[in-house]
C-alpha cells in the first residue's frame, strides 16, 4: 500500500506544482499585481464589525474590478487576521506579525488596519521603517497615534522613528470622542458617574479623556477602575459601585472597552445588581457599539444603553455612502455595523492613492510614492462626506453620532461635535 | 491523604514575613490597599461586608468544583490537564443546547423549568465526562511514559481545539436560535431560568433575592445557595467517593505509587479513566451552575475559569480535594473583596500575590500532600 500511495502522493504535489507555476507566469504576463492587506481582529467578538469592514473593503476593490490605474496594474487583496484563538482578541504576538511580513512583502503598498489602537501601536513603528508603507486605519481612535499627548512628550514620535508619518485614520480620534460622551452624559441630566475601562490603549484612553472633560464640565467622577477582561463576572465590583454615590448608585456608569473584553457580562452584572439602564445609565465608546455586545448581554438586558461611533448614522450619509449601503446591501445582506463604511473609505483612500501616483506619472509600486499620495488627499469626496486628511493623518471630520439600545437594535438618537 | 509534617516557622521565614509585610504595605497603596479608606467604607455599609462574602463564596464554588478535576488527575498521573477549563465551557454550552432543544427557553412552565435543567445537568454531566475521557484517551494514554512536557504540550494542543470546537459550537444557530447572526465569537446569553422559575412561580413575590423581603441592602439569591449548596453537595459525595468505595481507594493507592498498585492487581487505565470521567462530570455541573449564576456562555470562558481552578488547587495542596475545595473559595473571597474594597485594576495581582506567598511559605500549598515519587 505505502509504495503505490507515495508514487500517487508525488505525482499529486508534482501536478499541482506545475499548475502553480502555470498560474503564476500567466498572471505575471498582462498586469503587475499591488498587493493591499488588512490586518484586523477576526477571531473574537470583534468579528462581528470586522467581517462588515472586509466585506466593505473587498466590495470597493470589486467595484475597481481590482484593477488600477486603467488596467496596468492587478490589485490583490488579503484580509490578515490579527488575533488568536489563544486570546481570544487582537494578539500583539499577531499583529507583529502581521507587520513584520507586510514590512517584507514588497508587492505590498498599503496595510489597512488596524482595528485596536493597541495594535496600531505595535505595527506602525515597522511598517515605518519598511519604505515606509502607509497604514489607514478604519477603526483606530486613541488620540496618541497621531496627536502628540502634552502630559505624554515623545510618546507619539517614538511611533515615527524615520519621521516620516506613516499612519492616517478616516475615523475621528477619542479626543473628540471622549469629550462629546462626557457632555452627552451630563445631557441625559446625570450629576454623577463612575468610571470603568479594559486596561487597553483604546479603552483606557477614551476614558481618560471622558475623565477629565467630566471634571471640567462639572460631573461628580466617583472612580475610575480597571476591569478584568476574563473575569467570571463582576458582581462585587458593581455592588461596590452600587453605593459609591453616597450610598447609592451613580447617575450614570460610562465603560472604556472593546466588546471582546467581557462587555456584555459587564452589563449584565450592572443591571442584576443596579436595575435597567434608564435607571443608571449606561454609556460605552463605539467599541460596544456592535450587535455582539447587545446579543451578548440579551436584549431586555442591554435595552436603553448608550455607545457613540464617530461620524453620521448610515441614514445621513452623503450620496456617495447612501450608495455603499445599497450595493453592500445588495451583496451582503442587510448592515447595521457602523464600521463597514469606514472599511470601505479606506479602500477608497488606497486606490485613490495608486491612482494618484500613476497621474502624477510616478510608480504606485514604490511605497513612498503611495504613502505621499495618502496624506496629499485634501476634500476627498468620499463615502463618509467631503473631507481631508491633516499632517498628522487625522480627518477633518469630528461628527459623533450617539445610539441607544431600542428593542434590542442599536437607533441613532443624535448627531453631535 | 495525611498532611505533611508542619514545618515550623524559623527565624529566617520571619525575617522573610517581615520583608513580604513591608513590601505588601509600602507597594499596596497603589494597588488600592488604602487602610484607612477600606475602614471607612466597611464603616460606612458594613453589610456590604457580608454581600462580598456572599459573591466571593458562591464564585469560588465554580471554582473549587472545576479545581478538583484539576487536582484529581495531578494527584493520579502528575499531569496538569489544560483542557478541563475548556471541559467546563462545553459543559456550559451542553447545557444550554440542551434547554434550547427542549423548549425550555422559552418556556414559562415551572415544572419544565425544573425538569429541563435536571435533564440539562444529567446531559451536561454525561458529555463532559466522555469528552474528558476520550481526551485522556487520545492525547494522554500514549505518552503516559514519554518525557513530562510532552503529554503538557499535548494538553494546551486539546486546549486549543476544544476552545475552537466551542468557537463553531457557538456559530450554530440553527441548533440554539438564540446564538443569534453575530457569529461564533460573541458572547452568547445563557437565560436567567431561576429568575424565570420565579416569575413563574410567584414564589417570593417573583423575585430571585431571598432576602428582598427584609427590606435590607443584601442580595442573596437563589442563585447563590444552589450554586454552593450543589457544590457543597458535589465535593462531600466525591469526597466518600474518594475515601470509602473501593475504586476511590484504587484510585488512591495509584496516586501513591503507580507501578505497586499495578502489582496488587488494580487496572491502572481503568482508574485513570475513571478519574477523568468524574473530573470531566464535575466539570460539566460547573458548566450548567455557572450558566445559571453569570447566564454568559462564551468559547473563550473556559480559559480563565481553567485559570483560577488550577491555581486553587496549587493554592490547597494540588492532588489534595479538601485542598482544592478550600483554594477555591479563598479565591473568590480574594477576587470579590479586592473587587470590593481594593481596586478591580490590581485584582489578578492580589490574587496571584497571595499563591506565591503562601507558596513561599508552605510549598506544597495550604493542605499540601506529597505526591507520588515520580517528579
Amino acid at each position: 500500500m505505502s509504495k503505490r500511495l507515495f508514487v500517487l502522493i508525488s505525482v499529486l504535489i508534482l501536478a499541482s506544482m506545475l499548475l502553480a507555476a502555470c498560474g503564476g507566469t500567466g498572471g505575471g504576463a498582462t498586469a503587475k499585481t499591488l498587493k493591499i492587506v488588512s490586518s484586523l481582529p477576526m477571531t473574537g467578538s470583534s468579528l462581528t464589525q470586522t467581517q462588515t469592514i472586509v466585506n466593505a473593503m473587498q466590495l470597493r476593490l470589486d467595484q475597481a474590478k481590482n484593477t488600477a490605474c486603467g488596467g496596468k496594474y492587478t490589485i490583490a487583496y488579503e484580509p490578515w487576521d490579527d488575533a488568536s484563538a489563544a486570546l481570544g482578541k487582537w494578539d500583539p504576538a499577531v499583529e507583529t506579525e502581521n507587520a513584520n511580513k507586510a514590512a517584507a512583502d514588497k508587492s505590498i503598498v498599503a496595510y489597512l488596519g488596524t482595528f485596536n489602537s493597541g495594535a496600531a501601536k505595535l505595527s506602525i513603528p515597522i511598517l515605518n521603517g519598511a519604505g515606509p508603507l502607509v497604514m489607514i486605519s478604519p477603526a483606530n481612535t486613541n488620540p496618541g497615534l497621531t496627536k502628540a499627548d502634552k502630559d505624554l512628550p515623545g510618546v507619539t514620535d517614538s511611533y515615527y522613528p524615520t519621521k516620516v508619518r506613516n499612519y492616517a485614520r478616516v475615523v475621528a480620534a477619542d479626543d473628540i470622542q471622549g469629550k462629546v460622551a462626557a457632555n452627552f452624559v451630563k445631557s441625559l441630566g446625570a450629576k454623577t458617574v463612575y468610571i470603568l475601562d479594559d486596561q487597553e490603549l483604546y479603552g483606557k484612553g477614551v476614558a481618560d479623556v471622558f475623565n477629565a472633560t467630566a471634571k471640567e464640565i462639572g460631573l461628580t467622577v466617583l472612580g475610575q477602575e480597571g476591569i478584568d477582561p476574563k473575569a467570571a463576572d463582576y458582581k462585587a465590583l458593581m455592588t461596590k459601585i452600587s453605593t459609591s454615590n453616597a450610598g447609592g448608585p451613580p447617575d450614570a456608569i460610562y465603560v472604556g472597552m472593546v466588546v471582546d473584553n467581557n462587555a456584555s457580562q459587564l452589563l449584565k452584572d450592572k443591571v442584576s445588581i443596579m436595575g435597567d439602564n434608564n435607571k443608571v445609565k449606561y454609556v460605552g465608546p463605539d467599541g460596544i457599539q456592535t450587535q455582539a455586545f447587545i446579543d451578548g448581554a440579551g436584549a431586555d438586558i442591554a435595552e436603553g444603553a448608550y455607545a457613540s461611533v464617530a461620524g453620521v448614522p448610515l441614514s445621513e450619509l452623503p450620496a456617495s455612502g447612501k450608495q455603499f449601503v445599497k450595493d453592500y446591501e445588495a451583496k451582503y445582506g442587510p448592515l447595521t455595523e457602523p464600521y463597514a463604511v469606514y472599511g470601505y473609505e479606506t479602500m477608497n483612500v488606497a486606490l485613490k492613492a495608486i491612482e494618484d501616483v500613476c497621474t502624477a506619472g510616478g510608480d504606485p509600486t514604490n511605497r513612498e510614492s503611495v504613502r505621499a499620495a495618502v496624506f496629499a488627499i485634501k476634500n476627498f469626496d468620499g463615502a463618509l462626506g467631503t473631507w481631508s486628511f491633516d499632517a498628522n493623518g487625522d480627518t477633518s471630520l469630528t461628527d459623533m453620532t450617539f445610539y441607544q439600545v431600542k428593542g434590542g437594535k442599536y437607533v441613532s438618537v443624535g448627531t453631535f461635535k | 491523604m495525611e498532611t505533611t509534617k508542619k514545618k515550623n516557622f524559623n527565624l529566617r521565614s520571619l525575617g522573610v514575613l517581615v520583608l513580604v509585610l513591608y513590601i505588601v504595605f509600602l507597594i499596596g497603596p497603589i494597588a488600592g490597599l488604602d487602610v484607612p479608606t477600606i475602614a471607612a467604607s466597611i464603616k460606612a455599609n458594613p453589610l456590604q461586608l457580608i454581600q462580598f462574602l456572599i459573591i466571593g463564596i458562591s464564585n469560588g464554588a465554580i471554582i473549587a468544583i472545576i479545581a478538583l478535576g484539576y487536582t484529581m488527575v495531578y494527584g493520579i498521573i502528575e499531569l496538569i490537564n489544560f483542557a478541563h477549563g475548556d471541559v467546563y465551557m462545553i459543559g456550559v454550552f451542553t447545557s444550554l443546547t440542551v434547554l434550547s432543544l427542549t423548549g425550555t427557553l422559552n418556556s414559562t412552565n415551572p415544572v419544565q423549568i425544573v425538569l429541563g435543567l435536571a435533564f440539562a445537568l444529567i446531559i451536561a454531566i454525561v458529555v463532559c465526562a466522555s469528552l474528558n475521557a476520550t481526551i485522556e484517551r487520545l492525547a494522554y494514554r500514549r505518552l503516559r511514559n514519554a518525557p513530562r512536557l510532552a503529554p503538557l504540550i499535548s494538553a494546551i494542543g486539546m486546549s486549543f481545539i476544544i476552545e475552537n470546537i466551542g468557537l463553531m459550537w457557538a456559530a450554530q444557530a440553527w441548533l440554539v436560535p438564540s446564538f443569534g447572526t453575530t457569529g461564533g465569537a460573541s458572547q452568547k446569553v445563557f437565560p436567567d431560568m431561576l429568575s424565570a422559575l420565579f416569575k413563574a412561580t410567584g414564589f417570593n413575590g417573583g423575585d430571585v433575592n431571598l432576602l428582598v423581603a427584609s427590606g435590607l441592602p443584601l442580595r442573596l439569591t437563589v442563585k447563590d445557595i444552589l450554586v454552593i449548596v450543589l457544590a457543597v453537595a458535589l465535593m462531600t459525595g466525591l469526597y466518600l467517593f474518594v475515601q470509602r468505595t473501593q475504586l476511590g481507594k484504587a484510585m488512591r493507592a495509584t496516586a501513591q505509587n503507580r507501578d505497586a498498585a499495578k502489582m496488587l492487581g488494580i487496572d491502572i487505565d481503568l482508574v485513570i479513566t475513571a478519574t477523568f470521567l468524574i473530573g470531566g462530570g464535575l466539570a460539566g455541573a460547573a458548566g450548567l451552575m455557572a450558566g445559571l449564576y453569570n447566564n454568559t456562555a462564551w468559547w473563550f470562558m473556559g480559559f480563565r475559569a481553567g485559570l483560577q481552578a488550577f491555581t486553587a488547587a496549587v493554592l490547597g495542596g494540588i492532588g489534595n480535594i479538601t485542598g482544592a475545595m478550600l483554594g477555591g473559595f479563598l479565591i473568590g473571597l480574594l477576587a470579590s473583596f479586592s473587587d470590593g474594597y481594593l481596586n478591580a485594576r490590581w485584582t489578578n495581582a492580589w490574587v496571584f500575590a497571595t499563591l506565591v506567598l503562601i507558596l513561599l511559605f508552605r510549598p506544597t500549598g495550604l493542605l499540601g500532600e506529597q505526591v507520588g515519587q515520580k517528579a
